[in-house]
């Protein structure tokens, strides 16, 4: 198993194309900073709204290196499923269509074990891939923008996060956002072990994840009830739930705790059950597939 | 000798289509093992059957003694294939190739035994070079590389000449000689030429849409003194009919479209001298001593087991 995982993972980081989301990532977190470096205040200003007539805002302080990673982590981690798509929707598909996966499945390894090995291998590639969202946005945003409390807008209001509170969650909501993009992977997966051919897969993973992600944003009373709880979408941006503070009695905020702790532990568990199922349904059919291609 | 495969009645069905129907053959020890038919016979199927690509509808593959479904992974370790057109990862350089399905082989090759295995092939000179760079030739070699780079006891090649220039041709067939006669290896080769077989294999099966039409050795099921000849005439259904009374009517070919006797070559003019008397007019004598003739004889005729040999 241990050589088979490293040889998906040469062949996964062999491929220009798996360097593609890295140089993608990069350049769209540097505009950001780039922007916020030169236009953060208003920035800011817009963000807080009338907020800042009634209350005396010090934004030099509240434009720092853990609101810009925030706010970076908002508008990229609905995107990274694509990226994640694109080389997870490649790992049986694109065998299939070179001819390799003949070559692979005529060797004396087992079809459950080369099905694990590529998983085990997309899940390395996913991880670097946020490792590397982590260093930019946060290390880089850090050095650059400096450190401070972090504002975080509520349905009800704004929170404040001290400084010395908020690199953890970042931590965890990192880990959540791995278990969320394995999700994505598996489904890439499942239908890559389906397809000839690589472009299916990708196209097929990003149109699920467009379709759930619209019918769990929609308000509509039945898709509430009775899809919204089974959808992956629905739980994939839990992330989110490591920066809202609990707070006592008072509306005073409880250093170091977390709102809503047992639903991001459902959200988890939802996923992980998603992880689980997907898997097993490319193992079962990838054993039973006649290769043709 | 000892039976290296033993195939029994192996099916595969797709939907409604037999693209293998009830084929038995053995492939003994040292073999050099002709596997013919026409595009579409089978052939391939059948091969993704022994490597395990393709489940079976029903009957059983034993290779090495073992039951294939049930030792797959010992069998495998000791079998080298390719299968048809030599896909590998164009992205990657042929001394990578190479090093990845031998890992995939359950050995521990160094750089020294992969550069020989390269070299062998005449590949060495380009080791780092990119798959995508090669020529169909030169990708052939390699994926002959990576069979052979866990010593196999048993090499399956699916139309390894396919797409190779007369030179990659003659290179294959040596390599198939040497193989086989210098390293004692047991060889399948598939192909859609008869030609090509002859050249290189001792015995061999013909398959036509899925079924088994004739198996044996080469030597004797190509022996040209069991020439099939075929004779025009102005009516070849009055001419059998004349013939059946005659001594010749043991020697008439089962062909409704023509008229074709399995005959020693020497035996025809007397053949003709006898049909003159029986006042039947001949328009054309066409000894079938090619091998394309005598390939396409069979597997035009209803797909029975027919032993040309014996």
């Amino acid at each position: 198993m241990w050589n088979l995982l490293q040889i998906e993972l040469f062949k996964i980081f062999k491929k220009p194309r798996t360097y593609l989301a890295f140089a993608i990532i990069a350049a769209f977190i540097f505009l950001i900073q780039l922007g916020l470096l030169v236009n953060g205040k208003d920035w800011m200003k817009f963000m807080l709204g009338s907020l800042d007539e009634t209350m005396n805002i010090d934004y030099s302080k509240l434009v720092n290196g853990y609101a810009v990673c925030f706010f970076v982590l908002n508008l990229l981690l609905v995107h990274v499923p694509i990226l994640v798509a694109l080389v997870a929707g490649d790992v049986v598909s694109g065998e299939a269509s070179m001819g390799t996966l003949r070559l692979l499945a005529a060797k004396p390894v087992s079809r459950t074990q080369i099905i694990l090995a590529k998983y085990l291998a997309t899940a390395v590639y996913v991880f670097a891939l946020l490792l590397w969202i982590a260093v930019i946005s946060l290390v880089v945003s850090l050095a650059v923008f400096g450190e401070n409390d972090l504002v975080v807008a509520k349905t009800n209001g704004l929170q404040l996060i001290e400084a010395n509170d908020v690199l953890w969650r970042y931590f965890f909501a990192f880990g959540f956002a791995f278990i969320a993009m394995m999700v994505v992977a598996a489904i890439s997966l499942l239908l890559s072990v389906l397809s000839e051919n690589s472009i299916g897969p990708i196209v097929a993973t990003v149109g699920i994840i467009i379709v759930c992600t619209l019918i769990s944003e929609m308000e509509i009373p039945i898709y509430q009830k009775y899809i919204k709880p089974y959808l992956f979408t629905t739980y994939m941006l839990g992330w989110k739930g490591f920066f809202y503070i609990g707070s006592t009695e008072d509306g005073e905020t409880i250093k170091g705790s977390i709102q809503y702790l047992p639903g991001i532990l459902k959200s988890i568990a939802a996923l992980l059950v998603y992880i689980v199922a997907l898997v097993s349904a490319s193992v079962f059919i990838f054993r039973k597939k006649d290769i043709l291609s | 000798m000892s039976s290296i495969i033993k195939v029994n009645n192996l099916s595969k069905q797709f939907n409604d289509i037999h693209a293998v129907n009830d084929l038995s053959f053995t492939v003994e020890e040292g073999d050099v093992y002709g596997f013919l038919g026409q595009n579409g016979a089978g052939k391939s199927t059948s091969i993704r059957m022994l490597l395990t690509l393709i489940k079976p509808t029903a009957g059983s593959i034993t290779i090495f003694g073992k039951d294939l479904s049930s030792h797959r992974h010992d069998i495998l370790k000791q079998v080298g294939a390719v299968i048809e057109k030599p896909d590998l990862y164009k992205y990657l350089s042929a001394y990578d190739n190479l090093a990845i399905f031998a890992k995939l082989s359950g050995i521990k090759a160094d750089k020294k035994l992969l550069m020989e295995q390269l070299k062998m092939v005449g590949l060495d000179e380009r080791a780092g070079s990119k798959v995508k760079t090669f020529s169909q030739g030169m990708k052939q070699r390699l994926g002959i590389a990576v069979a052979l780079v866990h010593n196999p006891q048993l090499i399956i090649l699916d139309e390894p000449t396919n797409g190779l220039d007369p030179q990659g041709i003659a290179d294959m067939r040596n390599l198939i000689l040497h193989l086989s006669r210098e390293l004692g290896k047991t060889i399948v080769v598939s192909s859609h030429l008869l030609s090509e077989i002859e050249l290189v294999a001792n015995r061999m099966i013909i398959i036509h849409k899925g079924k088994k039409i004739v198996e044996g050795k080469v030597a004797e099921l190509l022996d040209p003194s069991k020439s099939l000849v075929q004779i025009e005439t102005t009516n070849d259904a009055e001419a059998r009919q004349k013939l059946l009374q005659t001594k010749w009517a043991g020697l008439l070919h089962d062909n409704n479209e023509h008229l074709q006797l399995k005959m020693n070559k020497e035996d025809v003019p007397q053949l003709i001298a006898e049909m003159v008397l029986l006042q039947v007019p001949v328009l054309s004598v066409h000894p079938m001593h090619s091998l394309e003739d005598y390939f396409l004889s069979l597997t035009t005729q209803a797909g029975h087991v027919e032993s040309f040999a014996n």
